[in-house]
């Protein structure tokens, strides 16, 4: 694979007693779209956030851009270049649309995102500016959650189920952005349970069960039996 | 008639004073849910601070705070960033632990350091000045600028919330600490800067207790109760509740004096008492979204 951008090495990942990822190892390529797949608990939250310095984890596990930052503190994460879009959009209530955008950017990290440029992409937040984020419908909200993100210019932007709890016409309207993001060379790692919606976009795909890669490939090379087969053991 | 509105008029400008003491308090516990049992004790910590730049200075109080409150400020950084931080976490009691033992050390060393004896900061002719304002009262200058102070710190910390990146930060952080991380903000050095900002506002509280009363090493754990009581009275929604918290006590105090000497403190507490049993989340609680 050329240029990889981020590497995953056999990572282990615990919450207390409980081990929730297994010697997972993974890759993804400078401006590519990797999908990780799995049912509930299959451990692919806990994949993200163990990249993005959420959870620690050990040192070399997790290399980014030829860099080991598996021990790295989130903030430090950010500031070399990922970015998490946490599941459930986890906005900052006491702040309006535009504050919650600028938080987002408040590393100065050199990039092409900028305020305008999150309007462009998501023109309804432009209207929405000056409103408390709360007060936006979930669709919204999660271009906010989106925006904030990319506002810190990531080379690598990581999503957690961004179309939880969402209509479908708002998946689909949400989804259909996705590729402006990559255009600007920008990878993204997408978590996702609709499946269909994920393979749509993905160029790779990762399918975890209990906490264990069980399938991975070219996106065009997955048939529905292989993943059947992956997402329940059968 | 006048005498009443004489009370009333030195209850108000006392109130600046405790909505002072508030005000740190209100910022640390808004950003990081910190109940600072010191507070009070380092109220008196900054006057005696104060004490010592006069003396060795040879300046006026209200010159010292150029000096006073950058050293209480680099006080807090470090004192959040190398102590408060490592008690933080879902567990409320170890700052509370941790910052009552605090309050016990520092009085004990000043105690130690500058003994028992009633202190007080001498600011000139200013302190007997008075402006006539009609009707045969008089207001003190100094109680005035006291006054005026506090309404500058309280509009100058609702601008840095409100308008500032840090206070943008300080409200992230406050909403919601790991996703505040994932933006970037090292929470750390954030918490460290509002106790900067807490003890800042701490060292001008502290000069202006000094220049307006008698203190020893003693009265602090008192300061902490009226600006909790502030506080609390205020609701946690805006740092101008906090003055109105300020004033209601200090108006309270003044007028429970003036029916009776002893009654002093007493109609402070029972002002707060009363808010507390109609408004318990006080007159200007935060806007839940």
């Amino acid at each position: 694979m050329p240029d990889r951008l981020l590497e995953v090495r056999a990572l282990d990942a615990h919450y207390g007693d409980f081990q929730a990822l297994f010697d997972v190892s993974m890759t993804v390529a400078a401006g590519s779209v990797v999908a990780v797949i799995g049912a509930n608990g299959a451990g692919k939250s806990t994949l993200l956030r163990c990249i993005a310095g959420a959870m620690p984890s050990r040192r070399d596990a997790i290399v980014f851009g030829g860099n080991p930052i598996g021990d790295q503190p989130a903030h430090r994460v950010v500031a070399a270049g990922i970015a998490l879009v946490p599941e459930g959009r986890r906005l900052f209530p006491s702040l309006s649309v535009e504050e919650n955008l600028l938080i987002g950017g408040q590393l100065r990290r050199p990039g092409p995102w900028t305020l305008a440029r999150i309007y462009d992409l998501f023109p309804i937040l432009a209207e929405r500016r000056r409103q408390a984020a709360p007060s936006l419908s979930g669709g919204q909200q999660q271009m906010v959650a989106i925006g904030r993100a990319l506002m810190s210019n990531p080379k690598l932007l990581l999503c957690d189920e961004i179309s939880l709890g969402l209509a479908p016409i708002v998946v689909r309207d949400i989804y259909a952005r996705l590729p402006a993001i990559v255009a600007d060379g920008t990878a993204l790692v997408i978590v996702e349970q609709d499946i269909v919606q994920a393979l749509k976009v993905a160029d790779h795909v990762y399918c975890l069960q209990e906490g264990r890669i069980a399938l991975a490939g070219e996106a065009q090379t997955m048939t529905r039996e292989r993943i059947s087969a992956a997402y329940f053991g059968a | 008639m006048m005498e009443w509105l004489n009370t009333i008029i030195q209850g108000v400008l006392l109130g600046g004073l405790y909505a002072m003491f508030a005000a740190g308090l209100a910022l640390i516990f808004g950003v990081m849910r910190l109940v600072n049992i010191a507070h009070g004790d380092l109220i008196v910590l900054a006057a005696f601070v104060a004490l010592v730049v006069v003396e060795a200075l040879s300046v006026n109080p209200l010159t010292s705070l150029l000096v006073v409150v950058p050293l209480m400020a680099g006080l807090g950084y470090a004192l959040q960033r190398l102590l408060l931080n490592r008690t933080l976490g879902d567990d409320l009691l170890p700052p509370l632990l941790v910052t009552f033992g605090l309050s016990v050390i520092i009085q004990n060393a000043l105690l130690e350091l500058f003994t028992a004896d009633s202190r007080k900061l001498n600011a000139g002719q200013i302190e007997i000045a008075s402006l006539h304002i009609g009707g045969g009262l008089a207001v003190g200058v100094l109680p005035l600028i006291q006054f005026a102070l506090a309404v500058m710190v309280i509009a100058g910390l609702q601008w840095l919330f409100y308008r500032t990146a840090l206070g943008r930060a300080f409200r992230a952080t406050s909403d919601d600490q790991p996703v505040a991380q994932l933006m970037g903000l090292n929470n750390a050095h954030i918490f460290a800067l509002a106790m900067a900002l807490s003890l800042a506002v701490v060292a001008v509280a502290g000069v202006l207790l000094a220049v307006r009363a008698n203190f020893d090493p003693s009265i602090g754990p008192a300061r902490l109760i009226f600006g909790f009581e502030a506080v609390i009275i205020g609701g946690l929604g805006s740092m101008w509740g906090t003055l109105a918290g300020g004033v209601i006590i200090g108006v309270a105090q003044a007028v429970g004096a003036k029916l009776d000497p002893g009654w002093n403190l007493l109609a402070g507490h029972i002002a707060f008492l009363i808010v507390l049993a109609l408004r318990p989340e006080g007159l200007f609680p935060k806007v839940q979204g």
